[in-house]
């Protein structure tokens, strides 16, 4: 197993253009600039070597305090040395990452994820629009700065006979689950018990 | 069926009718009971399953619950059918839908909101992309609690929805 890892890391260091290589938990993790993304991920689909033939996710994070905002990680199976691969890549708010779906037809709807969520656009990508949310949705719910109960409800009208979309007015107020631990109990609870003795 | 015997317009003249022809075979009855009758005993129910509350929706449907004897049977279309089992977290993308097939309905038509998200969001209460309650959306006639709620529970509510057909049911609804 250590010898495979060892033989892909040996010809991924020699042919690609890489900002840090490493194994991790055994597994191998590279990091890559946007500009090198597609020979990177051409040549370890390709390289007799590497064969990651398959593409299992594409995930995206977002770091709000970071210079470039996201980091796009791309997850590789391959069948035939059983060795799993990242490739971790860091884009800043309006730049944008080449398209890998020339490469792999199955990172299609992956990108148009993180473009739904995250609001990461890819060039080259044959269709990329909203996958998951709702028809006409405004704003990418997995940014740090997206409020959790977003900005809009909906109901029934009954006087126009359709949906409507409110602004967010919540019947019940947020609450606070800042469990720490089930036998000390909530912080916050601690502190009303004081002041009601 | 156990039909409600105790109507307030029984009148001595019903009294002898049914006298009269209890032993030729024959049942007297009113309207309305018979209607109610009909009506708790064939709830076939639109299928709406949109989460994990489907599969216990389906264990009703199953021969250890037997909804059947009931005389309730899934339906895949809403013109076939006369409750609307809302079965799951109904998400803004979906509540349209959800509208569409209610308005399919024919009339007298109900609605079993199952399970804490159907309900009132639930655990997703919070969430940017779940309606908070399905009644939002559709009038609702009975709510089973629980997350998800067991099959008994939705049998449960299911005999409560007859119950309250029953009670308030005539040819106007």
């Amino acid at each position: 197993m250590s010898e495979l890892i060892e033989m892909a890391k040996a010809a991924i260091e020699k042919n690609c253009k890489l900002n840090d290589i490493d194994v991790n938990l055994g597994q191998l993790q590279l990091s890559v600039d946007p500009a090198n993304l597609i020979p990177v991920i051409d040549f370890v689909k390709n390289d007799p070597s590497c064969e990651f033939k398959q593409i299992t996710d594409i995930a995206g994070v977002d770091f709000p305090e970071n210079e470039k905002r996201f980091e796009v990680i791309y997850h590789f199976l391959s069948f035939r040395f059983n060795l799993r691969l990242r490739i971790k890549t860091q884009i800043g708010e309006v730049e944008s990452l080449p398209s890998i779906t020339s490469i792999f037809p199955a990172a299609n709807w992956f990108e148009r994820e993180a473009f739904d969520m995250y609001g990461i656009t890819f060039t080259d990508h044959p269709d990329l629009r909203r996958i998951l949310t709702d028809y006409g949705f405004d704003g990418y719910p997995l940014r740090k700065d997206f409020p959790l109960t977003g900005n809009v409800e909906i109901r029934y009208d009954e006087i126009d006979k359709k949906i409507v979309h409110e602004p967010v007015k919540l019947q019940q107020d947020f609450r606070n689950f800042d469990i720490q631990s089930p036998w000390e109990g909530t912080k916050y609870l601690d502190k009303g018990a004081k002041e009601s003795e | 069926m156990a039909i409600n015997t105790n109507i307030e317009e029984t009148s001595p003249e019903l009294e002898r009718l049914k006298r009269l022809y209890a032993d030729k075979g024959f049942v007297v009855t009113s309207i309305n009971n018979l209607i109610n009758w009909a009506r708790t005993g064939s709830l076939h129910w639109m299928t709406f399953g949109l989460a994990c509350c489907a599969v216990e929706m389906m264990h009703v449907g199953t021969p250890r619950y037997d909804v059947e004897r009931f005389g309730a049977a899934p339906r895949a279309s809403p013109r076939h059918a006369d409750v609307l089992i809302v079965a799951g977290t109904l998400t803004n993308k979906m509540a349209a839908a959800l509208r569409k097939a209610y308005d399919q309905m024919p009339e007298p038509r109900y609605v079993i909101s199952m399970g804490s998200c159907a309900n009132g969001g639930g655990y997703y209460h919070y969430s940017y992309s779940v309606v908070r309650g399905c009644d939002r959306i559709i009038p609702v006639d009975v709510y089973v609690p629980g997350c998800p709620p067991s099959a008994e529970g939705l049998l449960y509510g299911l005999l409560q929805l007859q119950k309250k057909i029953r009670r308030e049911g005539n040819i106007k609804r």
